[in-house]
């Protein structure tokens, strides 16, 4: 597989400042985060200030500017998720990983992020690990699918 | 692709479709929308197309969206040939195992997980009823979801078959007015939460003179809760575009442009094909059906920001741009994205329109009160026995919609929660209100897009009240400080509160502070943030009385007002709570009662679910706030 880098995916888009926000898309798609690099790169090409892409990126939640951890752990915050003890499980995933939403653990394992809304409402309360979506969680059974992603050093989503 | 070849393609369609209806060889329906995917749908699909072929059945498997009860997915229908569907709940990989071959080899209709048929009365005999009898579907009525959970979202000849973009070329062979009319007819309002009147919108941008104009769906579905455009997007995603292209026609736009979260993968790649489709059979691009009529259609990702769904917010992100509200006017229908005439309209808006086209506004207007004409979909989630997407008419009441469809509560009701961030909660007293626009204003809440949250006696109202204005405050963009710097403080005073730190006075405040609000606020978000406060604190007083007065949660639900405890008694000294307690607050040897050392538990709940779920006792660990912490 071709390694696909920010300065190689941004190639195609044109110079419109409506592609910011899909150039910026593109780059987290394919290397995980916004560098201050790609910033610099979108910047010379749209010709908008990398101060002003700072301030449109992080304006949205779905932009980050450090690296994830080799899974991605999303914690639906939705309010079907809450009525049914999403912050329970939020709370567990803290004291399990040892680290607060937003954050990374050392070893570079996991990264725990909240999430307005996964969709799934009626199966609450759901998290998200990379692309897979665990429904009807409760803190046992979200201690079970942390030990697959633990356990074994390759876990796909077949 | 003129109009015979549409109509040619549609004779195929219509083949098609019959020779699925007719099939010679089994098949086999999943919902795999991405509630149906969450429940472990592609798991089972895997499981199912094994043992098919362990005993040797050839069957064809289609991916359908989902039909509406998500609590009963995965779902699986077997269509024995030239028979009605039988549908299937909760089928997980060991159960689909066991169906089918029940099914195939012992040719029974297994009652496992069973329930019900597509077919008519009789069909498969007496004891097998029919779906649409299931207490969640009977009392409903679907028109948006017509399709969802039937056809193969995939395929565009499925959607053609059941008259998929007659709609279009009807409106395309007559001049705007009369599309326009008809809609005035039926008496549409738009379901994006505002319920303003769709063909006025229509005409202030019709009547604008401009040189380009554009119609925008907006997707973004921003209520956290609420999943009524995923689903229908999921399952349906021609019927909302035959809308965009219809109400792109009828305002004069060339471009249009669909706003959707980036949350959403699946519904996306299902628009991207179907846009692709709709390439292939000129459905869009230049002279549409011979008409005259250019169309372009893009899509946009949101990338997570509540705000964005406010119309003049996801203007200025489309355009590239932090997603800030401005005032209006101008409205977007007279100066909208880079300042031409633009109609942003909801997903299921859309996915109206053409049904009305079809089907004509008389029929349309049977459907709901006189105010609010037609159907509308809800996402029923919370604590209630059936969650899931549902489609009623308009004023239809929330007894019907709570207890009728959704089957109850397990535990005593205490309120619903409707409209999302800007909405309210209502208590017992108005579950026989209809429920439309202008009732829900009424009692401090709104219909906003459709999210039906319902709450029992283990949630507690100032907790949620708290939730949703730390939503608003962390959605608020910043711009004018009302919402910024108020929501904050509504969010500080709500933390005391349910620390047990609060005082009477706070009450005033928040009243004073929430109301102020309301009137200053730039846009909807800041408008509508303090009502779930403002509400919370009319029909539930005593509950913040019992927070601020007593220091006790009365739903046990308060972190800082509750302990857990062991009741002795009943405790069997199993050890399963000590086996799952992370901190190692919990000890004691086997068949002794266990000892919760305080100061160590995290009230993290782990114990609480293993003794009810898989412990001996089953309840020997309770929570408790107040006067029995002691
Ligand atoms: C804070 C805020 C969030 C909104 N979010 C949405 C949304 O997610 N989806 C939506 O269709 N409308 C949303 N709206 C309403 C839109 O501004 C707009 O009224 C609607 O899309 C118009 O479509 P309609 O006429 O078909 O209802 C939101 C409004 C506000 C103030
Ligand atoms: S509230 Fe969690 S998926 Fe919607």
């Amino acid at each position: 597989m071709v390694v696909k880098t920010a300065a190689s995916v941004l190639e195609k888009f044109s110079t419109r400042r409506e592609n910011l926000i899909p150039m910026l898309q593109k780059v987290q798609e394919v290397e995980g985060f916004i560098s201050p690099e790609s910033i610099k790169l979108i910047s010379d090409k749209l010709r908008i200030s990398e101060n002003e892409i700072y301030g449109v990126s992080t304006f949205y939640a779905q932009f980050r500017f450090t690296p994830p951890g080799e899974h991605s752990i999303y914690v639906c915050m939705g309010t079907a998720c809450h009525v049914k003890g999403g912050q329970q499980i939020l709370n567990m995933l803290e004291y399990e990983l040892g680290i607060k939403e937003g954050q990374t653990t050392e070893d570079g394992r996991f990264d725990l992020n909240r999430v307005a809304c996964l969709g799934c409402c009626a199966l609450a309360p759901v998290i998200k690990i990379d692309d897979k979506i665990y429904s009807q969680m409760s803190v046992l059974k979200l201690m079970d699918v942390l030990e697959k992603y633990t356990q074994s050093v390759e876990v796909t989503d077949e | 692709m003129s109009k015979t070849a549409l109509n040619k393609r549609r004779k195929t369609a219509e083949i098609k479709w019959k020779s699925l209806e007719e099939n010679k060889k089994p098949i086999l329906f999943f919902g795999a929308a991405t509630c149906g995917n969450a429940a472990g749908a592609q798991e089972t699909i895997k499981a199912a197309k094994k043992t098919l072929k362990e005993i040797g059945v050839d069957a064809d498997i289609i991916e359908v969206g989902c039909i509406g009860p998500c609590y009963l997915e995965p779902l699986m229908d077997i269509k024995p040939p030239g028979k009605p569907r039988i549908c299937f709940s909760n089928v997980n990989e060991e159960k689909a195992e066991k169906i089918i071959k029940r099914f195939f080899l012992k040719d029974e209709i297994p009652k496992l997980g069973l329930v019900g048929h597509f077919g008519d009365n009789g069909d498969y005999g007496d004891d097998i009823p029919r779906f649409y009898d299931h207490p969640m579907i009977k009392p409903q009525v679907r028109i948006v979801l017509r399709n969802c959970g039937i056809i193969d979202p995939s395929e565009i000849d499925h959607y053609l078959a059941r008259d998929g973009y007659v709609a279009l070329e009807s409106v395309l062979s007559k001049p705007w007015e009369e599309t326009l009319d008809l809609i005035k007819q039926s008496g549409l309002r738009g379901r994006g939460g505002a319920g303003f009147p769709t063909w006025k919108k229509w005409k202030f941008c019709r009547d604008v003179e401009s040189d380009q104009k554009y119609m925008i769906c907006n997707a973004d579905e921003g209520d956290p809760g609420a999943f009524m455009n995923r689903s229908l997007i999921e399952g349906d995603p021609h019927a909302v575009l035959e809308g965009l292209v219809i109400a792109a026609y009828t305002i004069g736009a060339s471009k249009a442009y669909i706003y959707i979260r980036a949350e959403y993968p699946l519904a996306i790649s299902r628009l991207e094909k179907a846009i692709s489709q709709m390439e292939e059979l000129g459905l869009i691009g230049e002279n549409i059906l011979g008409s005259g009529f250019n169309l372009e259609i893009k899509i946009k990702e949101g990338a997570g920001a509540f705000v964005c769904g406010e119309e003049t917010a996801l203007i200025a992100s489309i355009e590239g741009n932090r997603g800030m509200p401005r005032t209006r006017p101008p409205f977007p229908a007279v100066a909208g994205l880079w300042g031409k005439p633009t109609i942003i309209n909801n997903v299921e808006t859309l996915g109206t329109i053409a049904n009305i086209i079809r089907r004509g506004a008389d029929w349309y207007t049977d459907f709901g009160t006189e105010a609010c004409k037609g159907t509308k979909t809800f996402s029923l989630v919370g604590r209630v026995r059936r969650t899931g997407l549902i489609e009623v008419p308009m004023g239809t009441t929330l007894r019907k919609i709570i207890f009728d469809i959704g089957g109850g509560l397990f535990k005593p009701f205490k309120a619903v929660q409707t409209g999302g961030p800007s909405g309210g909660c209502l208590s017992e007293e108005f579950l026989d209100m209809p429920v439309d626009y202008e009732n829900l204003a009424k009692v401090g809440s709104i219909m906003g897009s459709g999210g039906i949250i319902v709450l029992d006696k283990d949630t507690c109202v100032v907790d949620l009240a708290k939730y949703f204005l730390k939503f608003t405050q962390q959605e608020s963009c910043g711009k004018c400080v009302p919402c910024r710097v108020g929501t904050r403080h509504l969010v500080n005073i709500l933390e005391k509160i349910t620390k047990g730190e609060g005082e009477l006075s706070d009450l005033e405040k928040l009243e004073k502070l929430g109301e102020s609000i309301k009137r200053s606020a730039l846009c909807g978000l800041g408008q509508t943030a303090p009502n779930p406060v403002l509400s919370t604190l009319k029909y539930f007083r005593d509950e913040y009385l019992a927070h601020i007065i007593d220091k006790r949660c009365p739903a046990a639900v308060c972190r800082d007002l509750v302990v857990f405890r062991i009741i002795p008694e009943k405790c069997t000294g199993c050890q399963a709570c000590v086996k799952v307690c992370p901190t190692g607050a919990i000890t004691g040897p086997r068949s002794e009662p266990h000892n919760l050392d305080e100061s160590k538990c995290i009230k993290c709940r782990a114990c609480y679910e293993v003794c009810r779920f898989d412990a001996i006792a089953g309840d020997a660990i309770e929570i408790v706030s107040g006067e029995d912490k002691s």
